[in-house]
């Protein structure tokens, strides 16, 4: 692994000098930023097994309702297809964020966080409405082992959204007062990857989560 | 600057979420509401059996993981040697394992439900 690190940033001399002459100064740090975005890369895949142990823990009680309310019972799905649909889009929308922060955009840039984000917010809104729902029709965390892990699957999930929202906002007023710059480039970079998978991580939770459990 | 920033985009060809062309975002946008579309109907309509649904709507969300890895998170243009695609499938094996090795465990281990 630590032959591993060398090699993604470069650092290995050899490898320097074989690159010296194309990539000229500025190489260092761009190196730095490239490391980071691996970095960040590899607590997405611990995060992948995070949710892979929620995930299997929500389909191994699915059947255990104790007596109390089945999960399709209480489900509204028109709530859950909206919500679907504004994290798909919000997804999309981060990418056009992306490419505008590539032709130098600032404003662009910004408007289309912005917009990202409040797709996201949304999103929660959606969220937060459909567990004040579940809970006013007697289904909450201790309800049953179903419930229990549903709350925690979603709950997750949720949260991760939640979380991003607040480091986007971040993100976004830095760029306002720093501009562009290679270190705000592999902040967005970073949030758009983390976005993405988000929307990911929500496609899994839609179908084994609501569409399996309605059907 | 202008320079220098002309450079570094040059630097990053390459890797994730360095480029990608609005083509290539519309693209996976269309496809993944086409695929959200196609197991909503399937469910709401309860047009196969049950056990064909699920195989149907299972596929049809791996593949939208597929079309946000290609499309939006830009998997394909890592260069050499791709560690982000080697720690992804690492990542995939070791949750693959505990999903499957739990449903295993578990449905054996069912005391009459």
């Amino acid at each position: 692994m630590a032959e591993a690190i060398k090699n993604k940033g470069h650092l290995a001399h050899a490898g320097h000098g074989s690159h010296g002459g194309d990539h000229g100064h500025g190489h260092d740090h761009h190196d730095q930023e490239e490391m980071k975005t691996f970095g960040f890369w590899l607590f997405l895949i611990t995060d992948v097994i995070l949710f892979g142990t929620l995930f299997a823990t929500y389909v191994v009680l699915r059947n255990n309702f104790a007596g109390g309310p089945l999960g399709s019972d209480l489900i509204e799905m028109s709530g859950i297809i909206a919500s679907t649909f504004i994290l798909l889009t919000s997804s999309f929308t981060s990418g056009i964020a992306l490419l505008e922060m590539n032709k130098g955009n600032k404003k662009g840039l910004i408007t289309w966080l912005i917009i990202t984000a409040l797709l996201g917010a949304s999103f929660i809104y959606l969220e937060v409405n459909e567990f004040i729902h579940l809970v006013h029709e007697g289904a909450n965390i201790g309800t049953s082992a179903y419930w229990s892990a549903f709350f925690t699957l979603v709950g997750t999930h949720g949260l991760h959204v939640t979380v991003g929202l607040v480091w986007m906002t971040a993100i976004i007023l830095q760029i306002r007062r720093r501009g562009i710059t290679p270190v705000t480039k592999r902040k967005v970079n970073i949030i758009s990857l983390y976005w993405h998978f988000l929307d990911v991580v929500w496609i899994f939770v839609f179908t084994i989560v609501y569409l399996m459990g309605v059907m | 600057m202008a320079n220098h920033n002309a450079h570094t985009e040059h630097g990053d060809h390459g890797h994730e979420g360095g480029h990608g062309s609005m083509k290539s975002y519309v693209i996976g946008f269309l496809l993944s509401i086409v695929l959200t579309i196609i197991p909503l109907v399937a469910v709401m309509n309860g047009m196969f059996s049950k056990q064909v649904t699920t195989v149907l709507i299972l596929v049809m969300a791996i593949l939208q993981f597929a079309v946000q890895l290609l499309f939006f998170m830009h998997i394909r243009d890592e260069k050499k040697p791709r560690y982000n695609l080697i720690s992804l499938i690492f990542g995939l094996v070791i949750m693959l394992t505990i999903v499957a090795g739990s449903i295993w465990i578990m449905t054996y281990n069912a005391v009459a439900t």
